[in-house]
């Protein structure tokens, strides 16, 4: 472990040094193993928030309050500590290149840790694909990775941020949970036939997925992830 | 309502199966829903792994770890197919299968 970074007051992103790792696509995890002095383990899966060509693997994690293992990872690792991980693993949530776009990438809370590793991929390749994304957080304050996501517009990804719960003042921003309306104004046309990723907590992924199928996108070229993170 | 999707469990299915199963696509025997194993319903439960058919609840895949032995069950399963690429392992009825060591 190299640094740990807190992002929001709930989560932490995790920067590693891995001399062998083997590389990744962008969207695919580690499932990190914690064993306790009695031998106990617990393992969990963690999407990769670093694109394939850095020199570092970044893991972004958010804390349950009720969770075993990201307590510990957000709260009680230092740079210095060894994790024990393995991975890359997954093959459906993932987007390079080859697979084409346009993109929509709808983000709940931490579900927008995978876009990360794909948008800092994208600008590494120079890809022209065309993106538009859209984070839910409950509040300003909660949303990851805030000051990246304004830069971005430079990079020719359309990023819009709705906050459902508190809204700072002068908020120009959507306001409310993603629903049909909202996903109507900022997605693609559904002939335009996009390559949608929907990620975030499961309630989060059934809402947008059914209302973008309702809207006339073609249900096999959205790809979901859901995880039992909180804060959309 | 479930936390997880098959996405959490790449590693678990890669250790049973040998190659990459997320995009295989499953097809339920209970209800006939199909699609991609990263999309079922995900359940982690000590000392494993159990998976559900996100239309009609039924038992789809059970991994557990027993001793280094990982047990696989998939009878939840008409079919399982991984579509073409590398590690594609073509159309299989899958039922109980043969315990296989992982460690």
């Amino acid at each position: 472990m190299l640094q740990v970074r807190t992002e929001t007051p709930r989560t932490a992103s995790l920067v590693l040094d891995l001399p062998q790792w083997p590389g990744h696509r962008p969207g695919q995890h580690v499932d990190v193993r914690l064993t306790a002095d009695d031998g106990y383990q617990a393992q969990r899966s963690y999407s990769i928030a670093s694109a394939p060509d850095e020199d570092q693997l970044v893991l972004t994690v958010e804390r349950l309050d009720d969770g075993e293992v990201s307590p510990y990872l957000v709260d009680e690792l230092h740079a210095g500590d060894q994790l024990e991980l393995r991975g890359p693993v997954g093959g459906y949530f993932v987007w390079d290149e080859p697979l084409g776009g346009p993109l929509l990438w709808v983000a709940g809370g931490s579900g927008v840790v995978p876009f990360r590793a794909m948008w800092r991929y994208r600008r590494s390749v120079g890809s022209a694909v065309a993106v538009r994304l859209l984070c839910s957080a409950r509040s300003l304050p909660l949303l990851i990775y805030a000051d990246e996501l304004r830069q971005l517009a430079c990079d020719g990804v359309a990023v819009s941020v709705t906050l459902t719960r508190e809204q700072p003042e002068g908020w120009q921003g959507h306001r409310g949970r993603i629903d049909r309306d909202l996903l109507a104004e900022i997605s693609w046309r559904p002939d335009e036939r996009a390559l949608v990723y929907v990620c975030g907590p499961t309630a989060f992924v059934e809402a947008a997925a059914n209302a973008l199928v309702d809207l006339g996108h073609e249900a096999s070229r959205i790809r979901t992830e859901r995880f039992g993170g909180t804060g959309t | 309502m479930y936390d997880l999707d098959g996405n959490a469990i790449a590693a678990p299915l890669f250790d049973v199966f040998g190659v990459e199963m997320t995009t295989a696509v499953g097809t339920c025997r209970g209800c006939g829903w199909a699609g991609p194993l990263a999309e079922v319903a995900v359940y982690l439960v000590t000392p494993g792994v159990v998976a559900r058919c996100p239309r009609c609840d039924a038992l789809l895949i059970v991994i557990v770890d027993r001793r280094g032995m990982a047990c696989l069950e998939l009878a939840g399963f008409s079919s399982l197919e991984q579509p073409g690429g590398p590690g594609a392992t073509g159309r299989t009825r899958p039922t109980r299968t043969e315990p296989r060591r992982t460690s």
